[in-house]
């Protein structure tokens, strides 16, 4: 690792400010950045740790939305959603290990975006509102591609809400020697229809299969999805499994994910 | 270079460390508490799970900057003064939990976390949580039985043996 010097920030103003040194970096729970910073990979001179501004830490409920700070960790989501949301608590709560869990937080598996990260599923399977130190974000605008999101240099996120659906399921094929998602599927029921969020399989990130929010619009049962098919060639294919290996994944999880609702 | 100050094993201690110091140096050069080991390194293995503020995390994955003005407990503090074993600890010892020793400071760390938070948990709630903690040498099934018994449960034959 190279060097840097450490701050703690006190406030999203201050974290703000503070990164306004184009060479300064926000650290959220640093499961993500410690590693990249070990491999050298990444050389900021500051590190702005965000963990310990109050504004961005907690969960709060208010009507039919679950609204998480950007720097609350996936342990604390899991715990604090159990009952307001379980869809998103089961899967904040299978991220990792409980070691990573507890330190890891929601701003920085969004602002991050791997492509096999289990968050940007539920937010965009939820249609979150990734909210800003300067704006609000849908999460349909939100998400680029693989690593690829709309902030800004330097823009935290301080805080996500998510409209809670009428039912919602994630369903994880896991990938055994990262325990990230080899496939996962976020499926949520909302009053206007169905929404399907894909992680983990293809090239662009996170993606809406809107083929099948249709077709389980229309009829909603795991059959439904049986013709439908998703083409291989933006797929990840690597030594976990092939293009077309996760194509078919997809289906699949996504009936798994009809079946659990059901 | 920045002076930081934490409570580790019930003693206050402080050091000076440099921003990329991880908490796992901190304790393992400046306290000299070799006890919890680094195996690999890439926040993979957890041979480095100690308590910060009373959660389990990698302590290769956290600075020790970032552990400044917290509670940290590690492999050195689970004995009581005497030298009398933790219930963990003694259980490890009597269902053969180790082998080599090398996971096994994060083996105990982690399954002290487990616990405390669920403190009779089933096989497969153990199994689950020791996710993080790799062991190259025992096949997991004597940990999985020293905690069953640390929680004062009874330890049944495992279905795999
Ligand atoms: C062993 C292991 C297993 C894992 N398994 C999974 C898994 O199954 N599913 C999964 O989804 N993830 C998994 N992760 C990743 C984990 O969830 C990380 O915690 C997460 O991706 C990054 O969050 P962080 O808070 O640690 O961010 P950091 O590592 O601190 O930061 C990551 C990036 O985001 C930026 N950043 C941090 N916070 C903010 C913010 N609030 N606003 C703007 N930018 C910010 C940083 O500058 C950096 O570029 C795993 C990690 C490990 C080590
Ligand atoms: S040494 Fe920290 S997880 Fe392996
Ligand atoms: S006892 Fe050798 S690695 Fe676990």
């Amino acid at each position: 690792m190279y060097n840097f010097d450490f701050q703690r920030a006190a406030s999203v103003a201050d974290a703000v400010a503070a990164l306004q040194d184009e060479d300064a970096q926000a650290l959220g729970g640093g499961q993500t950045l410690i590693p990249t910073l070990k491999a050298r990979l990444a050389q900021p001179t500051t590190l702005v740790s965000l963990t310990g501004i109050p504004e961005m830490l907690g969960v709060t409920v208010t009507d039919g939305a679950v609204t998480i700070g950007g720097a609350t960790t996936h342990a604390k989501v899991a715990a604090e959603t159990a009952t307001t949301y379980p869809a998103l608590s089961a899967l904040a709560g299978g991220i990792g290990d409980p070691a990573v869990r507890n330190r890891g937080t929601i701003g920085g598996s969004l602002a991050n975006n791997d492509p096999a990260a289990c968050y940007p599923a539920a937010a965009l399977g939820s249609g979150a509102t990734i909210v800003t130190d300067k704006r609000e974000i849908a999460a349909d605008d939100y998400f680029q591609g693989m690593f690829a999101t709309a902030l800004d240099e330097g823009e935290i996120v301080t805080a996500v809400r998510f409209p809670v659906p009428e039912k919602a399921t994630y369903q994880k094929f896991i990938q055994p020697a990262s325990r990230f998602a080899l496939v996962g599927v976020f499926l949520a029921k909302y009053a206007d229809g169905f929404r399907v969020a894909v992680t983990g399989a293809s090239e662009d990130g996170v993606f809406r299969w809107t083929e099948a929010e249709e077709a389980l619009a229309k009829d909603f049962r795991a059959d439904a999805l049986m013709d439908l098919h998703i083409l291989p060639d933006n797929m990840i294919g690597d030594i976990h499994g092939t293009k077309a290996y996760r194509a078919h994944l997809v289906r699949v999880m996504t009936q798994r994910a009809v079946e659990a609702l059901l | 270079m920045a002076t930081v100050t934490m409570t580790v094993n019930g003693k206050s201690v402080s050091g000076d460390v440099e921003g990329r110091t991880l908490l796992v140096q901190f304790l393992r050069e400046n306290l000299k508490l070799t006890g919890t080991h680094v195996g690999c390194d890439t926040s993979q293995c957890g041979a480095c799970v100690v308590h910060v503020d009373g959660a389990a995390v990698k302590a290769c994955t956290m600075l020790a900057v970032e552990a400044d003005g917290t509670t940290v407990a590690t492999i050195e503090g689970q004995q009581a003064e005497d030298g009398t074993l933790s219930t963990v600890q003694k259980a490890f010892q009597d269902y053969h939990g180790l082998q080599c020793g090398f996971c096994t400071p994060g083996m105990v760390m982690s399954a002290t976390a487990l616990l405390k938070e669920n403190p009779k948990p089933t096989e497969a709630e153990i199994r689950h949580y020791l996710e993080g903690n790799i062991c190259r040498c025992t096949g997991y099934h004597n940990i999985v039985k020293a905690i069953l018994a640390a929680s004062g449960q009874e330890v049944p034959a495992i279905a795999a043996e």
